[in-house]
């Protein structure tokens, strides 16, 4: 067993169990937005090539948890290592930051003026300085590696919620991030297109990648990730393997998993 | 041709007369109109981009200038360019002139008709720029500009035609265009009426033009629209 009874219990025992440099540390993190604290000291670890899913409900968090580790929010207290950069002391590179940690939304953002070929190789050529045969074989790979080989030509407004969102993955991983969040990913999709994307986000977990998300899809979480965390008013609650969901030890989660299942 | 009325005899002979006077304004007014629109479009987006997103000195020196500019006729702006240049002791000749007052001009409208199509842009588009490590310049030039101009083209395509209407207060500081062609040939013939006809009849077919190549400008710039015609 090693569902922790309390978040503190559950970072000493990856401290002790686990020596190499996670790929993420967060350490007592707190953000406030205005008057309204967020997040109420996080500790968490993320090691390279482990997969971890943030669950809890809305206004939990997670989200917030999600969007500090790329700089899109700015803690207030405490501290966050991401890649090996600090991200509390204000003197992080949040460009530099951004070619290691790629990030996918729930609303996709793709580029509408943009092919889907153009939308996946405009980071590459412009951060990295690719060249345009360079570009379009990154593009085949990508795409090849969320099965949308053939829609290089299309715009993002002839795909479908699901394949947008696919797209939206393979831009990411063209810019070959140490590390990938994924916040909500499907929330806007009907549960066939649900479907397809989380099989796209299982493939990249067993090839490897890091990744964390935030998600709702609790059999999804529980199959792939190596390590779940729960959230609930601003803390982690509960935090551990799959498994943890069959067996909550608060009564939150009793009833978060009661209801989600 | 006898008008039976008024018994008023139309004469289009000042057609023939005067052809290479037409023809040198209208060429003046195309010519006016064509060099204006690129630097004016240019400096109308710097200006969007510098009060959207400048330090607070360049958004109030850009809000000077916009309403400056919005807020007074353009015969005065004109005049009082031409007359500062003198003043200055800068010659200018007064087609140059005239193209620097229109530039000016459309400049500052074009500033909010793009600062509009900038702000209507998802911030989302913006979040995903700056997440796949896109500098802020970047993000400009590949993401918003592209679909701000997508946005607001058709507003574009107005103000560039009001503007080459616009030119026509240019025989003011004597840059010949085709209205000051038409003020001159009138009052060589004394007919007035027929000479006003044809020139705006010149001026409808030229704004037609000028849409026609700006949409024909806008089929090769959005190459998403000509393919599947949506808007953004």
């Amino acid at each position: 067993m090693n569902i922790a009874a309390s978040p503190q219990r559950a970072t000493e025992i990856q401290n002790m169990t686990r020596s190499d440099t996670p790929l993420v540390r967060f350490q007592g993190v707190r953000k406030s937005f205005g008057e309204l604290e967020v997040l109420k000291g996080i500790d968490l670890e993320v090691k390279s090539g482990e997969v971890v899913a943030l669950i809890g409900r809305s206004g939990s968090g997670k989200s917030t948890a999600l969007r500090c580790v790329n700089g899109l929010e700015r803690i207030n207290a405490g501290e966050l290592t991401v890649c090996g950069r600090t991200l509390h002391d204000g003197k992080v590179d949040l460009r530099d930051l951004r070619q290691d940690v790629g990030i996918v939304f729930q609303s996709y953002n793709l580029f509408p003026h943009l092919t889907v070929e153009q939308n996946v190789t405009l980071a590459p050529r412009k951060v990295h300085r690719i060249g345009a045969k360079e570009a379009r074989e990154l593009s085949d790979q990508v795409l090849a590696q969320v099965g949308l080989s053939d829609k290089a030509k299309n715009y993002p407004e002839q795909l479908s919620g699901g394949q947008q969102q696919r797209v939206a993955i393979a831009r990411s991983l063209a810019m070959r991030p140490k590390l990938i969040l994924f916040d909500e990913v499907t929330s806007a999709l009907d549960p066939e297109l649900t479907g397809e994307v989380l099989r796209v986000i299982a493939k990249l977990a067993a090839e490897g990648m890091t990744m964390m998300l935030v998600t709702h899809e609790m059999a999804f979480a529980r199959s792939v990730a190596d390590q779940i965390v729960f959230m609930h008013q601003g803390r982690i609650w509960e935090s551990g393997k799959g498994d943890m969901l069959e067996d909550p030890q608060t009564p939150e989660l009793r009833q978060f998993v009661g209801n989600g299942l | 041709m006898r008008g039976c009325a008024l018994s008023y005899e139309f004469d289009f002979s000042f057609l023939n007369d005067y052809l290479p006077e037409l023809w040198h304004g209208i060429w003046l007014t195309l010519g006016m109109t064509v060099v204006s629109i690129v630097p004016g479009f240019a400096l109308g987006t710097g200006c969007a981009v510098g009060r959207l997103y400048g330090p607070p000195w360049v958004q109030r020196l850009v809000t000077i200038y916009v309403e400056g500019i919005r807020n007074t006729p353009l015969i005065i702006q004109v005049f009082w360019l031409f007359f500062g240049l003198a003043v200055l002791q800068v010659r200018v000749g007064p087609f140059p002139a005239a193209v620097i007052a229109l530039v000016i001009n459309v400049g500052a409208y074009t500033a909010e008709i793009m600062r509009a199509g900038l702000q209507s842009i998802p911030k989302g588009q913006l979040e995903a720029a700056a997440c796949l490590a896109l500098k802020p310049s970047q993000s400009l030039w590949s993401v918003q500009i592209p679909q701000a101009v997508e946005r607001v083209y058709p507003a574009l395509v107005s103000q560039f035609v009001l503007m080459m209407l616009a030119t026509s207060i240019m025989s003011q500081i004597s840059a010949e265009e085709l209205t000051g062609v038409a003020y001159m040939i009138q009052s060589f013939t004394f007919r007035g009426f027929e000479v006003y006809l044809v020139i705006a009849g010149i001026y409808l077919v030229m704004s037609c033009l000028l849409r026609l190549t700006l949409l024909g400008v806008a089929q090769v710039s959005f190459p998403r629209r000509r393919r599947l015609g949506t808007p953004l």
